[in-house]
């Protein structure tokens, strides 16, 4: 035992109870994070016990990495140090919710399903249908910043969490914003808590503001024989009076990945046939409101597609959609499996939507002459995600994938994007871009890091530029 | 609007304990009020020009104010025309150590854009150009100095607009609601000013240029944008800012229900928003309020009602058809003895006319108001202008109230007499009680207005000195030596030494 796990042994018991701090090894392997295990675990069951764990850990310079359901840490770089797994499941409480105001205060480790699911006894909800979203923790959906389609209209995390209350690298409580739905009193730290992987602070409870569920929701796919037509319907579909809740862009492999058992596994039941063609992309699209509200989405999509020579559309109604829609939300699963994959890599680009065909058909000749099978969800907003699937895991393959990436990125900065690889083997991180080529604000991010974290007690090592 | 007298009357007791960082931008930033230094002064013209710099105590009367109750003299007022002129600026602020401060139309409602501890004023009225606007990905780039409505004039006939819409949406520009994070009647469903900027072009204080976010949505690495916008200029003076431009939706309903009691006007405002309608704008109106505008505007209002709701509802035809249907219902069954449609675009706009100008309308009846914002969550109305009632019963002032209801935003209005000592102290402290009483209802201080000058001594409502403490490191950290924007936003810590007086509302005297 080294001094750290014997420090940890000695102290971490008396903060959160002997039952709740885990030191067998076979046990905190699940707590591994890139290969590397952490001294201890603790399950604190307070936001008080948070603070106190992680005064403890800035008392004896030990590194901290909390967690949710551990469904989201392939993001990042592999941590520097890991002292401590801080799970945040034992925080589950709802600690506020008023649907009358439309608004939600909840602890980290609550199940973001089960929020949503006693938020739809209110005909309400949160527009943040994310990947892993049966197992996912409200904390770790917000610290990883994973978008949900739904941001289409409903926009991202940024756009709706009110406020937020966290534990400091001091270990003190401190928090920002409220829960009122409109509000500028002091800065809005809790939105460089978004997306932070936990590097500033650990997330207790997030407000949120909650919207009214659609009466119905509908969707309506088309089919084309070519990526530019369907990017065009995206065009043409931004363009009308329509605003859709969620619009997306398939690639032809989309089609057999959402047929395949991986897919099955996500258990919304099956896949609707013949709406999907591993010959074509799709343009897919969901909307929402009164049958008279339907209607006319459906009659001037169908247009839209028919001007542009659809092979084939369908529109997918309270049965077919959720399969299909919980698919799309599943991409990133889906795609990690081991079938497609021994070793799925798959990046995150974001640039104007004007730029998708360009993006798309750098995707589409790099990925030919690499031989490299990839699949791509493109959302309306111009964030695209491309899975790339190596047939093996050797240093040939890795090499394939870094060449790929290495002309996305560069076309990235070439029309004005962001391009990062959230999810690929830990053994590639280190020689992978994985947070893309180096920022200019990175010198203003770096100020942020220090102000929160001084000492980087924090999952030091996992962020942008190793912060 | 003219003011009536000087106010923020402030007394200031020495004794800063050096070595407080919380005290350091006094320490460093304490100038006489009268004098410049005039090495400064031609430094700043051979920079700029003569023109773009303004010092003669008459040209400085106008940026002594903005839109709050506060006063601060600076000691003089430049006009950058591009960025390195901005950096050029704070380059000489930094070599002779004197505060700057970033100022729009000066149209803020807390005294953000003044000059609190003297120095130099940025106004950004020179830097006003679109620098482009492209329809296709429905972005547009903007110098600060833009005015808000003129980005809407002119994207409208692409068919886009700019969401956010404060009040003073004719003068007020970009950059001002950058810093204030501005909202407006109609960011209801659409969001305020943070929800609608992708990218900044800054210069910081320490004369560092930078680009925070991107043209394409999800930068990487923490949301900058997302701190920068709202920090009342305190971080940054902003250079260039990109913006999401929105459609203009097919149909617009413009609804207006009047009602016979407050009560029913509140009810009614929670259960459109509980009943899984959002409309674009949910405005209220109180019958006091509504009488001063019909006098002014005459945009048929009621006259003889207790309150009415002015509610937009937007989308396809078929969306707000049907909604605007669902809304009418709602209010008719919360007791509403009339709910109008506007018919046509001349009727719609002469009612958001009202609504728009309700201040100036307000000017006509009292020499001087005082403009309150604190938020509340929206259940709370009823309670909440019951208790700004028998506020207004307790303190005997006239208050009107016009406000964005739908979000639970107030803006009390206070009127009273300036030029009465004993009304101004007791003006501010029925202000006060009712930002304490939002703050009871689980509200905030300021829903859009900012905190500024006025309400950095209300912070400690809200924040304990652990929050306050992380602000005030975050600010330092962009702004080392406090040169920028000083004291507002974040109290001063105890025991540095400064004492506030409550700040004595100058506000406007109207024309006869």
């Amino acid at each position: 035992m080294s001094l750290a796990s014997r420090t940890l042994a000695a102290r971490l018991p008396d903060i959160v109870g002997a039952a709740h701090v885990i030191n067998e090894p076979a046990q905190l392997a699940f707590y591994e994070i890139d290969g590397k295990t952490p001294g201890a675990a603790v399950r604190p069951g307070s936001r008080e016990e948070v603070a106190d764990v992680v005064k403890f850990a800035a008392a004896e310079n030990l590194a901290v990495i909390p967690s949710g359901a551990r469904t989201k840490l392939g993001i990042g770089l592999p941590p520097a140090r890991y002292d401590i797994a801080l799970d945040m499941t034992r925080l589950d409480r709802m600690i506020a919710y008023d649907p009358a105001d439309l608004t939600l205060s909840i602890e980290a480790g609550h199940s973001l399903s089960k929020a949503i699911g006693l938020l739809g006894d209110h005909r309400q909800f949160l527009p943040l249908f994310v990947p892993y979203f049966n197992r996912a923790t409200i904390g770790g959906t917000i610290a990883s910043g994973v978008d949900s389609p739904l941001r289409q209209y409903y926009g991202t995390a940024r756009d709706y969490v009110l406020g937020m209350e966290f534990v400091t690298a001091d270990g003190a409580l401190a928090k920002s914003g409220g829960r009122v739905v409109k509000n500028v009193s002091g800065y809005d730290l809790h939105k460089l808590m978004i997306g932070s992987l936990g590097s500033l602070g650990v997330i207790v409870s997030v407000n949120f503001k909650t919207f009214p569920a659609p009466v119905a929701t509908r969707g309506f796919v088309a089919t084309f024989d070519s990526m530019e037509k369907a990017v065009e319907m995206r065009q043409r579909a931004s363009k009308s009076a329509l605003t859709p809740l969620t619009m997306e862009i398939l690639s032809p492999r989309v089609a057999d990945m959402f047929l395949s058992e991986a897919a099955s596994r996500i258990g919304s039941g099956a896949m609707p046939a013949d709406v999907l063609s591993p010959k074509h992309w799709a343009f897919s699209s969901g909307y929402g409101g009164t049958e008279k509200v339907l209607a006319r989405y459906e009659s001037d999509f169908q247009k839209m597609a028919a001007e542009l020579g659809a092979a084939h559309t369908a529109v997918l109604d309270s049965n077919t959609r959720p399969p299909a829609f919980s698919r799309k939300r599943e991409f990133i699963p889906i795609a990690l499996s081991e079938a497609f994959s021994p070793a799925t890599t798959i990046m995150k680009i974001s640039v104007l939507p004007s730029r998708m065909k360009e993006l798309l058909t750098v995707v589409q000749i790099a990925g030919d002459s690499y031989s490299l099978e990839w699949a791509a969800v493109a959302r309306g907003v111009g964030v695209i995600y491309v899975a790339f699937f190596p047939r093996d895991k050797d240093e040939q393959w890795r090499a394939r994938v870094m060449n790929v990436s290495d002309e996305i990125f560069t076309t990235c900065e070439k029309i004005g994007g962001n391009a990062t690889i959230p999810w690929t083997r830990s053994g590639w991180k280190s020689t992978l871009k994985i947070w893309g080529p180096e920022r200019s604000d990175f010198a203003q991010m770096q100020k942020v890091k220090n102000v929160f974290d001084p000492r980087g007690i924090f999952a030091p090592g996992r962020f942008v530029g190793g912060l | 609007m003219r003011r009536a007298s000087p106010a923020g009357a402030r007394r200031k007791i020495d004794g800063a304990r050096p070595g407080d960082y919380s005290c350091r931008e006094e320490a460093t930033t304490t100038h006489p009020a009268t004098s410049m230094d005039t090495r400064l002064l031609n430094d700043l013209k051979k920079l700029l020009g003569a023109d773009m710099v303004l010092h003669q105590p008459e040209e400085l009367l106008l940026y002594e104010y903005d839109g709050s109750v506060e006063t601060a003299r600076p000691n003089c007022v430049v006009f950058p025309r591009n960025k390195e002129h901005v950096q050029g600026i704070v380059a000489l602020a930094n070599r002779y150590q004197v505060p700057l401060v970033g100022r729009g139309a000066g149209t803020g409602l807390s005294g953000g854009a003044l000059a609190r501890r003297g120095g130099i004023i940025v106004s950004f009225t020179r830097m006003n150009r679109i620098l482009e606007v492209d329809v296709e990905n429905q972005r547009a780039i903007v110098q600060p100095g833009v005015v808000n409505a003129e980005l809407t004039a002119a994207t409208a006939p692409l068919g886009l607009y700019y969401a956010p819409d404060p009040s003073s949406q004719k003068a007020c520009t970009i950059g001002g609601n950058v810093s204030e994070n501005s909202g407006g009647p109609h960011t209801l469903v659409y969001g305020v000013t943070t929800n609608h900027v992708l990218s900044l072009e800054a210069v910081l204080p320490t004369g560092e240029l930078i680009r925070i976010g991107s043209q394409a949505v999800d930068s990487v690495g923490y949301d900058l944008p997302g701190l920068f916008v709202g920090s009342e200029g305190t971080l940054a003076l902003v250079t260039e800012v990109t913006v999401r431009l929105m459609r203009i939706p097919e149909m617009v309903k413009t609804l207006l229900a009047i009602f016979n009691t407050l009560d029913d006007t509140t009810e009614t405002v929670a259960a459109i928003t509980a009943g899984g309608i959002t409309p674009a704008a949910c405005e209220m109106l109180d019958g006091w309020t509504l009488r001063a505008v019909e006098a002014y505007v005459h945009a048929g209002f009621p006259l003889d009602s207790a309150a009415v709701l002015l509610i937009d509802i937007d989308g396809t035809r078929e969306e707000a058809e049907l909604q605007a249907e669902e809304v009418a219902e709602v209010c008719r069954k919360h007791n509403a003895r009339e709910v109008r449609v506007a018919r046509d675009t001349r009727e719609r706009d002469l009612l958001w006319k009202g609504r728009k100008n309700a201040f100036g309308a307000v000017g006509r009846f009292s020499t001087t108001y005082y403009v309150q914002d604190g938020v509340i969550p929206r259940t709370k109305l009823p309670q909440t202008l019951r208790r700004i009632t028998e506020i207004s019963e307790k303190y005997g002032f006239q208050i009107g109230n016009i406000f964005h209801a739908g979000d639970g935003n107030l803006h009390p209005l206070i009127l009273f007499d300036a030029r009465d000592e004993k009304q101004l102290r007791g003006a501010v402290a029925a202000a006060d009680e009712i930002i304490e009483f939002c703050v009871q209802m689980g509200g905030a201080i300021t829903g859009e207005h900012g905190v500024g000058m006025e309400k950095d001594r209300l912070m400690p409502l809200i924040f304990n000195e652990t929050d306050l403490d992380l602000m005030r490191h975050v600010r330092d950290a962009f702004n080392p030596t406090g040169l920028l924007n000083p004291e507002k936003v974040l109290p001063i810590k105890k025991g540095c030494g400064e004492i506030y007086s409550r700040p004595l509302p100058a506000a406007g005297a109207s024309p006869p």
